[in-house]
């Protein structure tokens, strides 16, 4: 492919044509000779103290080799890393397979290791527990009232982490304000439910008396790091590799105790293992996400300008949280795109007996636009205003940026009323409303509702990715990422970018990932900060490639380094076409005898990117709603969506990062929550239970951009990756809401199931 | 208990245990991992092939169910080298993203577009139901689909 100028252009992914014959190996698909199975007991309680086990029965079985508990392993390596630091991690983590005492159903309280899967899956119904089972505190509102026991000893309360950030006026400005309003809103817990359940496959490396760790993950290094720490083990005799990964969404962003058990006992037994999770395995041991209730509270003016906002934050944090962030991610985006000058965000975080809730596409930022855009729409239904003009009155503008935010953020570009102008052209904004104003004086059977979002979010987490270019002694070129895509088709936007930076043909590179023993030691695949960081790192390391080979087409033509350019994918000396070279002739040279004593052997590139601060995409959603009066039921008619992600390198991409991110967003407005009961038992542990967004829930989407870089990285690209999930939840409760308004209803919260609509619309 | 049936076109006969599920045999005894495995409760397609011509979810038959018959999955879907139609349409419309609902997808899409040439989008998208993805909002892969069915009803 010729094509000059790849970064832009639509092209079909390199990743697929092993993927659309069933050859992709996912860590499931892994065999190795001699290989062994685990499958785990887990605790059946939310909290119970381990008094015994009985495992006789279990380990008699014929094709079991070993039944292990917590016991046999307490000494042998370091508790599960949690959030908090070293104190944290002494007091508040436990062990991954735990020992004493259990904090969530799912908790691994032993692991068979048996020749077959079926053989191991068997055994556990003979391993006999006796627990002594304690109260639990599964409710997040009960937990954070102090109405149920601490989880952890020493503890006063669950409340484990706040933060506050207050203007100093901002209670004047909410005793002066002409009007004020404040909704409590819950941004409901939901699952990641990536479609490949995670695995680990654990094989011991003789050679360097370490392992090597297959493992269905976001961040191979981080897992390879966090493993040897936990294992006492060398960082350098661990090799992890995330081979093809079958979604991620934030859940596989940390080492999880299976990751730390596979090892061990691979170590111990000096033999490959695998474990394979099932679904309700995965509802009940991966990390959920969201999980927040939110006071809110707005102080407006006639005009619907918001002069100040509070925001408290509730975040649930269950049992052993990664990390103790999304809460104030949420505070840092507390303002939206808005101008608002006086804030009071406070965050409380509870831990509860129930799975860990940490990262999930988005991770606080979805949470934070929801509340903002939300109570937008509150102050343009009691003002009586349309949506679009209290957005437009309080939009940061333009010229503000960079714009510093009351709780600490730094916006880098925007252009929010430029966006929002494209999507109201785009979905036919004012004929929508005639079109509803129509439906309300003929009192239709169908509702229709208008709703509109917009957002910003930060992304492009730090702090550093990593890059390398090789150019081949052939011309090919092999590039090798730190980041560790699973579905964000890198090899094919990475392959675009270094194609245009070097002169190398876009189907002559390959791009590999996700293996720490080829790798340059990089972060990973989060926080849509592939592109802008590891991309940014790429586009450092072709720069290297393409000032050495500027310096040996130099020599080659027997010019000035400064006389010669690279222009058209070639190298020549300036104002002289006819002497070009291409990418491979240099290659060729730079690996021969030919090369003069100054010019070092080789061709190629390693560089980092280390991001000044955090990007700030932005768009506007807009949902067109129909709720049947009846039932209740409600069809998304039409959808909108204009994103501004600055360039787009791959717009194919992009829109299949946008479509994702929508049905994600939709899903948690509509369909799905995770459900505890009182005493901690999950009651959405499968897929019959969780709503899963399905093809017939969704319209076409319509997509449209606006174009605005970003100055923090040579890209000048923004993430794309949690964007539409962002702004898609709001913008389709907005409209629910929008078309329940005659009727007198305010607020509801999501999932709006149609039976929560009913009944709201019989009690109004 | 013995088993033997057609797989992409190769006659295979194994012991089986009586209770081995048909996605299981297919994955770890023949060592075809096209194949793939989503959930524990037939909801997500994951494990979609075709038995004499049928789609079937490979997690809701036992091994032994399937003794004698012709069965597909996604390894065996090209011809004679080439793509199907449905596996180019997906390449073509960047239908997948992670790609672990992809063979599932494929083979239950195939199918149908052989059956409903012509089929609408809504059509489509009822019909996919059976099928999850969490990566692609749906909304390429059904575009791939109708690419196909357009195309078949062209033909027809
Ligand atoms: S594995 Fe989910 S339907 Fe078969
Ligand atoms: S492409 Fe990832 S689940 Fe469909």
């Amino acid at each position: 492919m010729a094509l000059r100028s790849m970064v832009g252009a639509n092209i079909k992914r390199k990743e697929d044509p092993g993927l659309i014959n069933g050859a992709g190996k996912y860590v499931g698909d892994i065999k190795l000779p001699g290989m062994a199975h685990v499958a785990f007991l887990r605790s059946p309680y939310a909290h119970a103290d381990i008094l015994g086990i009985d495992r006789a029965a279990a380990e008699s079985r014929q094709g079991v080799h070993a039944v292990i508990t917590g016991a046999d392993l307490q000494d042998k390596w370091e508790t599960v890393p949690v959030a908090g630091g070293r104190k944290a991690r002494a007091n508040y983590s436990h062990y991954a397979i735990s020992a004493e005492r259990v904090r969530h159903v799912g908790e691994i309280v032993a692991a068979v290791i048996a020749e077959s899967a079926e053989i191991a899956a068997d055994a556990l119904d003979e391993i006999v527990v006796d627990y002594a089972e304690l109260p639990a505190a599964a409710d997040l509102l009960t937990a954070y009232a102090g109405a149920a026991p601490p989880i952890f000893a020493g503890l006063d309360s669950n409340i484990v982490d706040t933060g506050e950030k207050k203007s100093d006026d901002v209670d004047a400005v909410f005793e002066n304000a002409p009007h004020t309003l404040r909704q409590r809103m819950h941004s409901q817990r939901v699952a990641g439910v990536p479609m490949e359940v995670r695995a680990v496959l654990a094989a011991p490396d003789a050679v360097t008396g370490g392992l090597t760790l297959w493992t269905s993950t976001q961040i191979p290094h981080g897992v390879r790091s966090a493993l040897a720490e936990a294992l006492r083990l060398p960082e350098n005799t661990l090799r992890v590799i995330a081979p093809n990964v079958g979604g991620g969404f934030g859940v596989k962003n940390q080492l999880y105790p299976e990751e730390m058990a596979l090892a061990k006992l691979a170590q111990l037994h000096n033999k490959p293992m695998r474990w394979s999770g099932t679904r309700a395995e995965h509802f009940i041991s991966t990390t959920h996400g969201r999980s927040q209730i939110a006071d809110v509270e707005v102080a407006f003016d006639d005009e619907g300008r918001i002069l100040g906002l509070r925001l408290h934050v509730i975040g649930e944090l269950g049992a052993y949280p990664p990390f103790y962030d999304i809460a104030h991610l949420t505070g840092l985006m507390a303002t939206g795109n808005y101008d608002i000058p006086a804030v009071h965000f406070k965050a409380s975080n509870v831990f509860t007996n129930t799975v860990a809730v940490a990262a999930y596409r988005g991770a606080g930022r979805p949470e934070a636009i929801y509340y903002i855009e939300r109570a937008i729409d509150l102050v343009a239904g009691e003002l009586d205003i349309d949506p679009a003009n209290v957005r437009r009155r309080n939009y940061i503008q333009p010229d503000q940026f960079p714009y510093k935010t009351p709780t600490g953020s730094t916006y880098d570009t925007g252009e929010y009323e430029k966006n929002l102008d494209t999507a109201l052209r785009a979905a036919d904004y004012h004929t929508l409303r005639t079109e509803q104003a129509q439906r309300r004086a003929d009192d239709a059977g169908s509702l229709l509702g208008i709703g509109m979002a917009t957002y910003v979010e930060m992304c492009g987490f730090g702090p550093y990715e990593s890059g390398v270019v090789r150019v081949e002694p052939s011309g090919t070129v092999t590039v090798y990422t730190g980041t560790s895509p699973h579905g964000q088709g890198l090899q094919t936007t990475f392959a675009q970018v270094v194609a245009d930076e070097i002169g190398a043909d876009y189907d002559d590179i390959v791009v590999r990932h996700g293996d720490t023993s080829s790798q340059p030691v990089g972060v990973g695949t989060f926080g849509s900060r592939s592109l802008a960081v590891g991309g940014s790192a790429i586009v450092r390391a072709s720069k290297v490639v393409r000032e050495k080979a500027i310096k040996i087409a130099a020599h080659m033509l027997e010019a000035a380094p400064g006389d010669i350019e690279f222009a058209d994918g070639e190298y020549r000396v300036k104002g002289v076409p006819g002497s070009s070279l291409s990418l491979s002739q240099i290659a060729k040279r730079a690996y021969s005898e030919r090369l003069p004593d100054d010019i070092d052997t080789g061709l190629e590139g390693t560089d980092f990117f280390r991001p000044p601060d955090f990007i700030y995409p932005f768009g506007t959603h807009i949902a067109v709603v129909e709720i049947e009066r009846e039932t209740g039921l409600i069809s998304l008619r039409d959808y909108f969506s204009v994103d501004d992600c600055g360039p787009r390198i791959s717009p194919l991409l992009v829109a299949g990062q946008i479509h994702g991110g929508l049905a994600q967003g939709i899903g948690q407005a509509l369909l799905e929550q995770v459900i505890y009961d009182e005493q901690g038992q999950l009651l959405t542990g499968t897929m019959m239970d969780y709503t899963m967004p399905r093809a017939d829930d969704f319209p076409h989407f319509s997509l449209d951009q606006t174009v605005t870089e970003t100055t923090l990285n040579p890209l000048g690209a923004k993430g794309i990756g949690e964007a539409a999930t962002i702004g898609s939840t709001p913008a389709v409760v907005n409209a629910v809401m929008d078309a329940l308004r005659p009727l007198g209803l305010r607020h509801i919260d999501m999932p709006l199931t149609p039976r929560r609509i009913w009944e709201a619309m019989q009690s109004a | 208990m013995n088993v033997s049936m057609t797989i992409n076109g190769e006659a295979v006969s194994r012991e089986v245990e009586a209770r081995t599920l048909l996605v299981h045999f297919i994955r770890e005894d023949l060592d075809l991992t096209g194949t793939k495995i989503g959930c524990d409760t037939s909801q997500c397609g994951a494990c979609t092939i075709h038995v004499n011509g049928k789609i079937a979810k490979a997690c809701t038959l036992l091994a032994a169910q399937a003794d004698g018959a012709d069965i597909t999955t996604i390894e065996g879907l090209a011809e004679n080298g080439e793509h199907h139609p449905m596996q180019t349409a997906f390449w073509e419309n960047h239908g997948l993203q992670c790609g672990y609902c992809t063979p599932g997808m494929i083979m239950a899409s195939a199918a149908f577009v052989r059956d409903n040439p012509g089929a609408s989008e809504d059509d489509i998208r009822h019909y996919l139901e059976g099928n999850i993805c969490r990566c692609t909002g749906y909304h390429n892969i059904v575009k791939a689909v109708k690419q196909v069915a357009d195309a078949a009803a062209g033909g027809a």
